[in-house]
């Protein structure tokens, strides 16, 4: 049951947007990738704005995050064996407090915290600056759910919303990324050379009732729901943690929390 | 007219094989990008925009400076433009042909190009970029050959092009603005994301434009039987000095603002460009570069003696032309993405395939330049003989 419904997901070529206008696409569609069907069977998961409380706390070393980033570039297709750095591809890493919240680093810091590594994703935000600018609408924030989603058939690889978004939250194939991929899953569409990429918040699970795969990976530690549900877990959680956001104040509204 | 073209003795022609050369080196790295992917250039998932789009940038300042001529005469009914406002509007349709193919080689799937008019999306700038572009170079094309036409047959050109003309005068200035709407309306890129930024690009532009025109006339008067005149160059001297004063006084109001503020964001970039940030500086030696060029611009064209002097107007040019490319080019491009959103510092440099792609577009440019200008140049000798 599952998994006939799991196939129907891999039909191609189609998302949410535009599917009036697409026939005329599909003619400049080149490629093998297949996008990503998101309409939902009757056990998805929804919101009106999915949003992330990700408990740094419970993360406090290298090989605390690193199931977790693996568990998104396993199901996700990520070709992790680019050894340039200049043409990686990542959804979801790690880096260091500075460099995740530049805008609010002390010259003295809790060495916990300066030393432990965070997780950076898209953070899916509200006003999505990457949307805004998208030429083609191949980048675009889901009506029903707040999911920022890309449509790589639609994509000309203009690169606009890497200048756009403020949280290097986007990677750009810069080749070929097939030969790269190092743990092959049949039922996620790989990418081609020239679209951008970015994490998906994992639409296509929880089109069929599942939660992320950072999420499952986390033990706990990364809380998911809706942010406009106040009995949702991540309400739960923001209500009872200080939480804080990357770069709030240029209005992007983020919807990854952190709990420091 | 074309047959104007056609005509032309062994330097014309020998420039003509020069160019196709080019041309032809650059396709063929080109088709190794398509095939490869655009990992042969030196961007990154950082500096995700480069040399293509930075030169892309500049030409759309080339293109926009033509109406320092066109405006005067039609504006201003200052007659003596009357002779060279054709090549003010040739250089603009060359610019923007050069700037298109920039967009297009920068695109990771061009074959999809198209999609920007099917899914016309108008909360992008760069759909109003597309169409600016696109019209302006419709707007000059129409304009520069019918006037031609018009004045090879000794005739008045047609009424119906007056409007067009006057259209294009503001739609000069709306491609450099749009243009720098691509960049200062971006959140988080705090070197753009300052409001002089169109002014700033609009005094660059009217600074190089005219100054390449300038360099043009010189070079037409030295090898063919058209004089453009002295009191034109004399009199887009001028518009040069005050361009690209204001160009470099733009620029020192951003300074000031980034530096007595103190704001780490807006500094950053300007240290790296100009000094240097935790080590890295390749832009560095460029800027100063880009900084003594622009003043001993703004020294030789301010300074009545030197820009009176034909030879050190000529340099005055050829400086300013470099300085306003490598500040606008190099500098404005890849500075805005250095340090990327997270503080890091990951520099770029273009890479061999890149610039001879890069020189291949710029010889479709100048190919479309020579052909245009042997017409227009050979129309303005068969009515002076
Ligand atoms: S984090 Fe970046 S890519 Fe994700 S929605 Fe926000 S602006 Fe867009
Ligand atoms: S690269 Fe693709 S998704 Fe990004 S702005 Fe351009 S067309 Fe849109």
């Amino acid at each position: 049951m599952k998994n006939s419904r799991r196939r129907f997901l891999q039909i191609a070529g189609v998302s949410a947007l535009g599917l009036g206008a697409k026939p005329v696409l599909n003619a400049f569609a080149l490629g093998g990738g297949k996008g990503y069907h998101v309409a939902s069977g009757e056990d998805a998961l929804t919101a009106e704005q999915w949003a992330m409380v990700i408990d740094t706390r419970k993360l406090q070393t290298a090989e605390a995050v690193e199931p977790i980033i693996e568990a998104c570039n396993k199901i996700h297709n990520i070709p992790t064996a680019i050894d340039n750095k200049n043409h990686e591809v990542k959804w979801i890493w790690e880096d260091h407090y500075h460099h995740v919240f530049p805008d609010k680093t002390n010259k003295f810091l809790d060495e916990a915290v300066e030393h432990k590594p965070f997780l950076l994703l898209c953070n899916h935000c509200e006003n999505p600056p990457c949307c805004r600018v998208c030429p083609t609408k191949a980048t675009f924030k889901r009506e029903s759910d707040g999911i920022v989603l890309m449509d790589f058939h639609r994509c000309i690889g203009c690169r606009f919303c890497m200048a756009a978004c403020p949280f290097g939250a986007r990677s750009f194939n810069f080749r070929d990324p097939r030969p790269f991929i190092e743990a092959n899953n049949k039922e996620f569409p790989t990418r081609m050379k020239g679209v951008v990429e970015k994490c998906n918040f994992c639409a296509e699970r929880l089109a069929i009732g599942k939660m992320p795969a950072c999420v499952e990976a986390s033990n706990g530690a990364i809380a998911f729901g809706d942010l406009y549900d106040e009995h949702s877990v991540v309400r739960e959680l923001l209500k009872e943690n200080y939480t804080i956001r990357r770069k709030q104040t240029l209005g992007t509204e983020p919807s990854v929390y952190y709990i420091v | 007219m074309l047959e104007l073209a056609v005509k032309g003795n062994k330097w014309y022609w020998g420039w003509m094989v020069v160019l196709l050369g080019v041309i032809g080196a650059g396709f063929g790295l080109y088709l190794m990008q398509l095939k490869f992917g655009l990992g042969i250039t030196g961007m990154s998932r950082d500096v995700s925009w480069g040399f293509y789009i930075a030169n892309f940038t500049y030409l759309v300042g080339v293109a926009a400076g033509g109406v320092m001529v066109v405006l005067p005469y039609y504006l201003h009914d200052y007659k003596a433009y009357g002779k060279i406002t054709i090549l003010g509007e040739f250089l603009a349709i060359a610019s923007i042909v050069m700037c298109l193919l920039f967009i297009l080689v920068d695109l990771g799937q061009p074959m999809r190009a198209l999609n920007v008019l099917l899914y016309p999306t108008t909360n992008s700038v760069l759909f109003y970029d597309a169409v600016v572009l696109n019209g302006y170079l419709f707007l000059n094309l129409v304009i520069g050959w019918n006037v031609l036409e018009a004045e090879r047959n000794g005739v008045h050109y047609q009424s119906w092009l007056k409007p067009l003309i006057y259209i294009s005068i503001p739609w000069a200035v709306s491609i450099h603005t749009v243009t720098a709407y691509l960049y200062c309306g971006l959140p988080g890129r705090h070197f753009w994301l300052t409001a002089i930024l169109a002014p700033r690009f609009l005094a660059s532009a009217f600074a190089a434009g005219p100054a390449l025109l300038i360099l043009l006339c010189l070079f037409i008067r030295r090898f063919t039987n058209f004089d453009p005149g002295k009191a034109q160059i004399q009199a887009l001297a001028k518009t040069v000095a005050y361009a690209i004063s204001i160009n470099v006084f733009f620029l020192l109001c951003e300074v000031f603002v980034g530096f007595y503020s103190n704001i780490p964001g807006h500094m950053d970039h300007l240290k790296y460009l100009f000094v240097g940030l935790h080590g890295h500086g390749a832009l560095v030696p460029w800027m100063w570069a880009s900084m003594i060029f622009m003043a001993t611009g703004i020294v030789l064209t301010v300074t009545p003696a030197t820009r009176k002097n034909e030879t050190s107007l000529m340099i005055a040019c050829i400086v300013i032309v470099l300085g306003t490319w490598i500040d606008k080019g190099l500098g404005m491009i890849s500075g805005g993405f250095v340090p990327n959103p997270m503080h890091q510092v990951n520099e770029y440099a273009p890479t061999m395939p890149e610039i001879g792609i890069t020189l291949g577009v710029y010889a479709i440019g100048a190919l479309v330049l020579t052909v245009l200008y042997k017409m227009a140049v050979g129309v303005k000798e068969e009515i002076h003989d």
